[in-house]
């Protein structure tokens, strides 16, 4: 069931997801496919669950119940150590606020993720110095990133996530520190390059306009998920989209009305 | 503001005069604004000709148009069609959006759905407006900026109103 084949094209799935915390319930029977190179928007009000929907995709949290499948392997299965190691390599953040070390220069906090991986110091930076250029900080590099503008540092954190050349990007609440054109400017970028580079991007928002940058788009509301935008062509079905895979919220959706 | 849809939709609890239907649609969406009279008895006029209403005998009275009016299976139609479409999403929607959630729930039909099919339209609108900004002139995307804040400020209320709704059903039935 989890050959290859059969996961072609879907790159993250969680199958009747949930989540509690403590009596609260933060995530219901979320099911849901990403396929490979898809930019998706999980739009939702602050408490809804949707941040816990990107943790347990991002393999961060382990589910109550369900399962998370990345690239066709299990991750509820696999050890702490195995997982983590999958952060560091498969997956890049990009995070609202103190991602990055303030002390070390922009270049620093791209490279590191890097060298952590084992990639050799000059490599590292000379990958650092192109991804600062493809966000337009290229001269910034020497810069320490406390002393960055929020729009730049949020830039050097998309560098940093892209140069690991990563399978996928969970972006949680990217803009929510930077003023509209900035934040506008952040999305455009960092949108524009994963889908040049074909990563997946998953991107967790109250903001519909950054949901709007997306692919597709679904919401959780009371830790319950339903696809929030239109299919993209009639014969994509209720939760179509124009990729191989496609979000079954079905029982979700249904519960709502 | 669509008032032959929203007469229709006002129908649709019960058969009634021209008179009653001109005081409910004052209270529940004139906002101040009356419904002149010959504007209600052209629009029922005209829905009767279309089929989707049917008038009564007259009767015996003073008034200028004594008529019952009763709404027919095509208005049932026309009203179940007009609640469960979407508005195409451009700015300024708030009377539309408004009067169809409250007849929808006025008449018991699912208003939060109607709402989730309206929020998609809308985002799918923010989509294709977010597309023309990574593509097109800076002089477009100002106007896709304006309607894209609009939009926003819909699914804002969309939202809100959802959260709402148990609430307003209740409000809408005691009227």
């Amino acid at each position: 069931m989890n050959s290859p084949a059969a996961t072609s094209g879907r790159m993250i799935e969680t199958r009747h997801v949930a989540k509690n915390f403590g009596q609260t319930f933060a995530l219901r029977d979320a099911s849901l496919c990403v396929a490979q190179g898809e930019i998706l928007a999980v739009m939702g009000p602050s408490g809804s669950g949707k941040s816990t929907l990107l943790h347990c995709m991002a393999g961060i949290y382990t589910p109550d119940q369900g399962e998370v499948l990345f690239d066709g392997q299990l991750l509820n299965t696999m050890t702490e150590a195995d997982r983590t190691k999958l952060r560091r390599t498969a997956f890049g953040f990009v995070f609202q606020f103190g991602q990055l070390v303030p002390e070390l220069t922009a270049a620093d906090n791209v490279a590191l993720p890097l060298l952590l991986n084992r990639t050799k110091r000059k490599v590292a930076y000379k990958t650092a110095d192109t991804w600062l250029d493809r966000l337009g900080i290229g001269d910034k590099g020497a810069r320490r990133t406390g002393e960055l503008s929020g729009g730049e540092a949020q830039r050097v954190a998309v560098a940093r996530a892209l140069a690991l050349a990563p399978k996928v990007i969970f972006a949680d609440e990217p803009t929510g520190s930077l003023d509209t054109l900035t934040g506008e400017k952040a999305m455009d970028l960092m949108t524009g390059l994963a889908r040049e580079q074909g990563t997946t991007v998953v991107i967790v928002t109250h903001d519909a306009r950054v949901a709007a940058y997306a692919d597709r788009v679904v919401m959780v509301r009371d830790g319950l998920l339903t696809p929030a935008d239109l299919p993209s062509s009639p014969a994509g079905g209720p939760y179509g989209t124009s990729a191989p895979a496609t979000a079954s919220a079905t029982a979700a959706a249904k519960g709502m009305n | 503001m669509s008032v032959p849809l929203t007469l229709l939709g006002l129908l649709e609890r019960e058969p009634s005069h021209g008179y009653d239907l001109k005081r409910d649609y004052d209270a529940l969406f004139g906002r101040g604004k009356q419904l002149p009279f010959g504007q209600v008895y052209a629009t029922l006029g005209r829905l009767a000709r279309d089929g989707q209403v049917a008038a009564g005998s007259a009767e015996p009275g003073d008034g200028p148009d004594r008529k019952r009016y009763a709404i027919t299976e095509t208005g049932r139609h026309v009203v179940d069609t007009w609640l469960a479409e979407p508005v195409e999403p451009e700015p300024h929607l708030q009377t539309v959006l408004f009067a169809k959630v409250t007849l929808a729930l006025m008449l018991g039909k699912p208003a939060a759905a109607y709402l989730d099919t309206q929020r998609a339209a809308h985002i799918r609108r923010m989509q294709e407006l977010t597309e023309i900004k990574r593509t097109g002139p800076l002089v477009d995307t100002l106007l896709a900026d304006h309607a894209l804040f609009h939009l926003e400020a819909d699914l804002r209320w969309i939202d809100l109103t959802s959260a709402r709704l148990a609430d307003l059903a209740e409000a809408v039935k005691t009227r």
